[in-house]
């Protein structure tokens, strides 16, 4: 072949710098830019077990909680126990100023004597008008035997029965005082052992064993009804109000194993148990709430401490599984990106459980062994050019 | 025929070929350019690409999310979420703050999006390692740019995030790399104060005998309780079913919700004509300055080049060669100095683009753009040369 003119040397040369800078300019002008095929990385839809489970955080509570208060205002006067105490069932805690109580028990006792008095004074008077009784019934029958004979008038007769009515009457009103003088006493009684009862009650013991966790009233301070001044815990029996997405919370159940973090030892995670999945969920943070049991070793965690809790859920059966990577939503349509015949085909998929590591189900959609999109250097459509690498950036 | 260019050309080629660079070099930051200004414009866009919503709902009134602050209630999402033409409906909160890596801070903006399902709005759109976020707390998925690698801890706030995926060109109109959290971890990282704020503000409610009355310890729990929540999120991304109106669904949310709602058009607006206006402003006059610069660098080197060949043109006006032949000597001379300024400065904008810290984005169109004008400023500038050269005395080859 013979070219149409004649080169030099130098059009040689020439023609060796630009020929590569054709060359470079071409290749920058397709491979970087918009022009530029997506880089993408591929996977295969393959079978594997997926153990889905479930992720959530809350604090540490005490099962039971006793908050130890007065039943009516009053001034503490004295604080038996500090936080951190133990103490038993009717350990005396704190005590509520009794003001003018004693007295007003004195008092209903003096009450009560004086009633037993006037009941005694009432019996002393019933023996005198029995026996004034018995005197008038005595000489009426004398009047009246008298009266047979004709030695006595019929107004002496009625004299004496007059008499004898007037000694019954006596008696009743004697009775009549003993009995109140005794209901008196009663009353007064009881005045008195209310009063007892509370004296008693501004003792603040403890309902159950447990530790002091909260001092909130020292001597001097004034509390109201229901406000504690002391607060118990079972140091025994201590759980894990968890909270869990809404989305994420199906299959949780009672009994269900748990690992349990707390924030200030997430290296040395706990062991419990789901003791409760609440029936209310919380409306507003569209969350679940539950209770997880859990044994304590050591050092007891600190109420209120943060806590993570993992639910491992019962292992799937084998079936096709896809990292969560790969999926898309496009159109309203969850799938993912399938090379079929060296093109992008969007397959819309339906997805089940996923676990902790990003594998999803594939319950339909996809086949085995199908090679998808997993990363893409850009967000994807039906019509990008693409090139496989093995890794990204 | 002979090519009196070529030969010409293959003359003096060194001296030409590296004008030529000389001159791409320029052009090459010409190019550069208007790839900061069109990045600047697509950072822009690419944060409404990928929060992949049709329509913002923010704080009544306001210009949020992007532009202004806002606020609003987790739950209004649930209404919009019934409407008609609304396909999702899911709360977004963005905010732009240091984070700590290794030695050094980085800044991102951090997007608390919604994990439960995939696809929802708000979500990074694609990865280019890793995974999504799966546990619903202490997870993160990174942009690339924030240097962050899969296995990272981060400390966001209180707490620390486990980095378990990584995205690309996901950024703030800023150009700040985004750090992807589930929405209560961004809720938290948001509005949880710190401790030292929790325990000053605790400590003026139990001062305030208002919100601390003798008597009743109970209030003063109640408003701590209610000072140290939040539920609220910067915006709502709706998407919509594809047979609806944006604009209907938007006057709808507005009508019965009494909420400010933005469409992509009105979105970009704010972002492009508001949010980054003065900068991309700033960056266009520039870039016209520059093209100005470039152009008369370019017909002042066509120019003396001609005008340093002026003896030989008059030696080739001496021997009868026709004016026209002259002209278009030059003006081929002219239009390869042109193609090789424009193939190296191509080359040089494509290779540096990468380096530089916000994204540089060449597009082909703007490219194809440059080509002509630097056709069209090499053509102008060659007339100059050529009126000089016909206006040249033969006598000059002789008599010099």
């Amino acid at each position: 072949m013979t070219l149409p003119f004649t080169m030099s040397r130098r059009g040689w040369t020439m023609l060796a710098v630009l020929v590569p800078l054709l060359l470079l300019f071409a290749w920058v002008a397709l491979r970087s830019g918009p022009l530029a095929p997506i880089n993408v990385t591929v996977t295969q839809v393959e079978e594997r077990n997926v153990s889905p489970a479930m992720f959530g955080i809350g604090t540490v509570e005490a099962r039971y909680t006793q908050k130890v208060g007065p039943t009516a205002a009053g001034r503490v006067t004295m604080v038996a126990v500090d936080v951190g105490d133990t103490v038993v069932a009717g350990q005396l805690l704190a005590q509520i100023d009794p003001i003018d109580l004693d007295q007003r028990i004195d008092a209903a006792a003096g009450g009560t004597a004086r009633s037993a008095a006037l009941e005694q004074a009432a019996i002393a008077q019933i023996a005198d008008a029995n026996a004034r009784v018995v005197l008038t019934r005595s000489v009426l029958a004398r009047t009246e035997h008298l009266k047979r004979g004709g030695w006595v008038t019929d107004a002496m007769v009625d004299q004496r029965r007059q008499e004898l009515a007037a000694a019954q009457a006596g008696l009743a009103a004697a009775q009549a005082n003993r009995s109140a003088a005794a209901m008196d006493r009663g009353r007064l009684g009881s005045e008195r052992a209310a009063l007892v009862e509370q004296r008693a009650n501004l003792r603040l013991v403890a309902p159950h064993a447990g530790l002091v966790v909260r001092r909130t009233a020292e001597p001097g301070t004034t509390v109201v009804a229901g406000q504690a001044v002391i607060e118990i815990i079972d140091p025994a029996q201590l759980w894990i109000n968890v909270r869990f997405d809404q989305t994420q919370s199906a299959g949780l159940a009672t009994g269900q194993a748990v690992r349990i973090a707390l924030r200030s030892r997430p290296d040395a995670p706990l062991t419990g148990t789901i003791e409760r999945v609440e029936p209310m969920a919380d409306a507003l943070t569209e969350e679940v709430l539950a209770k997880a049991r859990f044994a304590i070793t050591g050092n007891l965690p600190s109420i209120g401490e943060l806590a993570e809790v993992t639910v491992a859920l019962p292992a799937q059966p084998k079936t096709l599984a896809i990292p969560n990577a790969a999926v898309h939503r496009i159109d309203g349509h969850v799938g993912v990106w399938v090379i079929r015949d060296g093109d992008l085909v969007f397959a819309p998929v339906k997805l089940g459980a996923e676990d902790f590591g990003g594998w999803v189900q594939v319950l339909g959609g996809l086949s085995k062994g199908e090679r998808i999109v997993l990363h893409s250097a850009k967000a994807l459509s039906a019509n990008s050019r693409f090139s496989i690498v093995d890794a990204l950036p | 025929m002979i090519s009196l260019a070529g030969r010409d050309i293959l003359h003096g080629w060194g001296k030409f070929v590296l004008t030529g660079m000389g001159l791409g070099l320029l052009i090459g930051v010409t190019l550069s350019m208007a790839g900061v200004y069109r990045g600047m414009v697509d950072d822009a866009q690419a944060l409404l690409d990928n929060s992949r919503a049709d329509l913002w709902v923010v704080q009544k009134d306001t210009l949020g999310p992007y532009a202004e602050p806002s606020s609003l209630t987790e739950d209004s999402e649930r209404p919009i979420q019934a409407m008609r033409g609304v396909a999702q409906a899911a709360g977004v909160t963005y905010l732009t703050m240091q984070i700590a890596h290794g030695d050094k801070d980085v800044r991102v903006m951090v997007v608390g999006a919604e994990m439960g399902e995939p696809g929802l709005p708000g979500q990074p759109t694609h990865l280019i390692s890793g995974r999504q976020i799966v546990r619903g707390h202490y997870e993160a998925v990174a942009d690339v740019k924030t240097g962050f690698a899969i296995g990272d801890h981060v400390r966001v706030r209180r707490n620390l995030y486990t980095i378990v995926g990584l995205t690309s060109r996901m950024v703030s109109s800023g150009g700040d790399p985004m750090l992807f959290l589930s929405l209560k971890d961004a809720q938290t990282a948001q509005f949880q104060k710190d401790s030292d704020a929790i325990v000053r503000q605790r400590a003026r409610t139990a001062a305030n005998p208002q919100l601390n009355p003798p008597g009743n310890p109970a209030v003063a729990q109640a408003v701590n309780a209610v000072q140290s929540g939040n539920t609220n999120v910067n915006a709502i991304l709706v998407t919509i079913t594809p047979d609806a109106n944006p604009d209907e669904v938007a006057a709808d949310i507005r009508r019965w919700q009494r909420l400010t709602v933005y469409t992509r058009a009105e979105m970009e607006e704010i972002l492009v004509q508001k949010l980054i206006a003065n900068s991309a402003r700033q960056i266009a006059m520039f870039l016209v300055i520059l093209s100005i610069v470039s152009a008369a660098i370019v017909a002042f080197i066509i120019y003396t080049m001609t005008i340093g060949k002026i003896r030989e043109i008059a030696v080739l006006k001496l021997i009868g060669t026709r004016n026209r032949t002259i002209s278009w000597m030059i003006l081929q001379q002219a239009l390869g100095l042109g193609l090789i300024g424009f193939i190296v400065g191509k080359i040089a904008a494509s290779l540096w683009a990468p380096f530089f810290p916000k994204y540089v984005l060449l597009l082909p169109s703007d490219s194809i753009l440059g080509f002509v004008a630097v056709m069209l400023i090499c053509t102008l500038a060659s007339f100059l040369a050529i009126q000089a050269a016909i206006k040249v005395d033969p006598a000059e080859a002789i008599g010099g």
